[in-house]
Parts: structure tokens; C-alpha cells; sequence
């Protein structure tokens, strides 16, 4: 018994060992997909893709029931995806584009419902891996990103907005040497990279959280006398489950945040 | 910087070789502890520039709470810019340890 005691927790910590041991999941279960089917084409279908077509689907099908039978005084249904609406316009637009930015709300709704049921994916059960976890995902997002607040620039300054960005007014001529590589590089690269890594890292720094605790919770099951921890542990996972519920909202919320940022930047450069 | 880096690779790999892990085992074992040297060192500035931005925005809504949802909005904003400095470390803390 003594032996059994002083030998368990050890052999709990080396990975591997007689007594089992802390088992993760390999690292290529984050990366590497099975296909469903249409294996080995560009078309090839796993779940990373299922839940991309459910994060686009469902609010689509949402607002499509919503718009249906409209009512002048909201209920039920209509009035959550009107509150929903009502959000972005107040908490996003408002404060990062101006009154003028409206005619951005379709396209910063949809962003937002589309990271926001990607990233719910990470918290349901049997599913429980966030579609932006995948750097391709974000990637994709920040590019639409990207391409967005330098089509409005150019829309609305023509190619003055690129003069605006590089050269900045009201910096002296000789310092343009260090402003101009600095704004090059931070607004067209930097941005939608940062913009990316954000949500890629935050999601993906999520999962492994969860999937840390859980094997720990998995793990000290077997282990009699180490089940106190779970004790601990385990309302630990619950815990951060629920964090992570507040994160997926979060990280959407200021993936559409900062474009409208970038977007209100590029409409009135002054400020 | 990197002359602590380098004395953890020196501890490292003495430790190893006493061990006695081979070439490939060696090189992960001192990624790992690189990868957590990286995100250590990463998270202490985002941690101290999030702490302080929190409490004054904080302070700026105990103080006008009238404003709170302007303040809100911009703390959110940034947190995500000083948040990424942190998520950069996080990434680059993969790239060691996996890849």
C-alpha cells in the first residue's frame, strides 16, 4: 500500500508509464482531419467543414424565417435576431465607424454569426472543436478583412487613401523615412495577420485548455486515492467550459469590432 | 536574452546526456523548455498591459458610469491589441514545442 502510494504519483507525471500516466492526444488530432467523404479532392468533406456549413447555415435559416412574416411589434424569434441586429449596430458600428457605417451592418452581422456558431462548436458536446481553431479559417476571414477596408478606402479616396495611410499629414517631410515602412507594414500586413492570429490563437489556446483538464479528469478516475483531485479539478473543467461559452462570444464580437474599425479608419482617415 | 536561452539549452542538454537521451530527444526536450521560456517571457508584458487597462477602465466607469458602454467598447479594443503580443508568444510557443 505504502509502495502503491509513493509510486502513483510519480508514475502519474511520466508520460508513458507503468501506471499510465498523463495521455494526450497527439498533436496531429488538431491538425489532422478524417475525411467524410469525397476524399483526397478540393472538396473533401470532415468536420471542421461540416461545422463551417452549419456556422453559415443556421443564421442564415434564422433570418430567412425571421423576414418571413415580419410583425411591427417583435415577438419570440423576431425579436432575438432584432436584438442581435440592434447589437451590432450599437455596441459595433456606432462606435467604430460613425452613423455613416449602416450600409456595413449585412456584411459585420454575418461575420459575427459566423465566428460566433464556429466558435460555439468548441463547447457543444460531441462536437467540442472550434472551426477557427483551424488557421485557415481566420486566415480567410482576415483576407475578407483586408480586401474590405482597402476597397472602401480606395472607394471613397481613390488612391489618395493609400497617400493618406503612407504618408500621414502632419508628420515633417524627413520623417517620412521611418513612417512610411511602419504604416506599410502595419496596416497591410500586420493587421489582418494579427487579426487572424487572434482569433486562430484564442480559440486554439481554448481547446487545449479544455482538452488539458479533461484528460487530467480522465486520468485521475482510474487512480483511487489521486480521485480527490478530481474534486478540484473537475469543477475546474466546468468552470472553464463556461469561460470558454463567454470567449467564443467575446472573440467574435471583436473580430467585427476591429474591422469595423479598420473599415471606419479607412472612411475617415483623419482621425 | 538569448544568453538565458542559451544557459537553459547548456542545462538542458547536460541533464540530458546524463540521462542519456539521444540527438532527437535532446532537440525536443530543449524546444519544450525554449517553447516555455517563450511564452513565459511573452505573457508578462500583455499581463501587466491588461491588468492596468482593465483598472482604469474600470475606474473611468466608477467614475462616470454614464459612459460606461463608450469605455467598454474601447477597453475591448484594447485588450484585443495587447491581447495578440500574448497569442503571438502562444503561437510561437506551439511552433517549438510541435513543430
Amino acid at each position: 500500500m505504502t509502495v502503491a502510494l509513493s509510486t502513483q504519483p510519480l508514475s502519474i507525471l511520466a508520460a508513458g508509464g507503468e501506471g499510465g500516466g498523463l495521455k494526450f492526444p497527439p498533436v496531429e488530432n488538431l491538425v489532422k482531419w478524417p475525411a467524410w467523404f469525397l476524399e483526397g479532392t478540393v472538396f473533401e468533406f470532415n468536420k471542421i467543414a461540416f461545422i463551417n456549413f452549419v456556422a453559415f447555415i443556421v443564421p442564415v435559416v434564422l433570418f430567412f424565417i425571421v423576414s418571413r412574416k415580419p410583425a411591427a411589434v417583435p415577438r419570440g424569434l423576431q425579436n432575438l435576431m432584432e436584438s442581435a441586429i440592434d447589437f451590432i449596430d450599437v455596441q459595433v458600428i456606432k462606435p467604430a465607424i460613425g452613423p455613416d457605417g449602416k450600409r456595413y451592418l449585412p456584411m459585420l452581422l454575418a461575420m459575427f454569426f459566423y465566428i460566433w456558431i464556429g466558435n460555439l462548436f468548441e463547447i457543444i458536446p460531441t462536437a467540442h472543436m472550434p472551426a477557427n481553431a483551424r488557421i485557415a479559417n481566420p486566415l480567410i476571414l482576415a483576407i475578407v478583412a483586408l480586401v474590405m477596408f482597402i476597397g472602401v478606402g480606395v472607394k471613397h479616396h481613390k488612391l489618395g487613401y493609400f497617400k493618406e495611410v503612407l504618408f500621414p499629414p502632419g508628420v515633417p517631410k524627413a520623417l517620412y523615412i521611418l513612417v512610411t515602412p511602419i504604416e506599410l507594414l502595419s496596416t497591410f500586413i500586420i493587421r489582418p495577420f494579427s487579426l487572424a492570429v487572434r482569433l486562430f490563437a484564442n480559440m486554439l489556446a481554448g481547446h487545449i485548455l479544455l482538452v488539458t483538464f479533461s484528460v487530467l479528469c480522465i486520468t485521475l478516475w482510474g487512480f483511487q486515492i489521486l480521485n480527490i483531485v478530481n474534486l478540484v479539478a473537475f469543477p475546474m473543467l466546468v468552470a472553464f467550459t463556461g469561460f470558454e461559452f463567454m470567449v467564443a462570444f467575446l472573440q467574435a464580437f471583436i473580430f467585427s469590432l476591429l474591422t469595423a474599425v479598420y473599415i471606419g479608419g479607412a472612411l475617415h482617415p483623419q482621425h | 536574452m538569448s544568453a538565458l536561452s542559451n544557459a537553459v539549452a547548456q542545462v538542458v542538454t547536460q541533464a540530458g546526456e546524463t540521462a542519456g537521451l539521444d540527438g532527437d530527444a535532446l532537440k525536443s526536450a530543449n524546444g519544450a523548455s525554449s517553447a516555455g521560456f517563450a511564452y513565459g517571457l511573452a505573457a508578462i508584458g500583455p499581463g501587466i498591459g491588461i491588468g492596468y487597462l482593465v483598472g482604469q477602465a474600470v475606474q473611468a466607469i466608477a467614475r462616470q458610469p454614464e459612459s460606461a458602454g463608450q469605455v467598454q467598447t474601447t477597453m475591448f479594443l484594447g485588450i484585443a491589441f495587447t491581447e495578440a503580443l500574448a497569442l503571438i508568444g502562444f503561437v510561437v510557443f506551439i511552433l517549438l514545442k510541435f513543430v
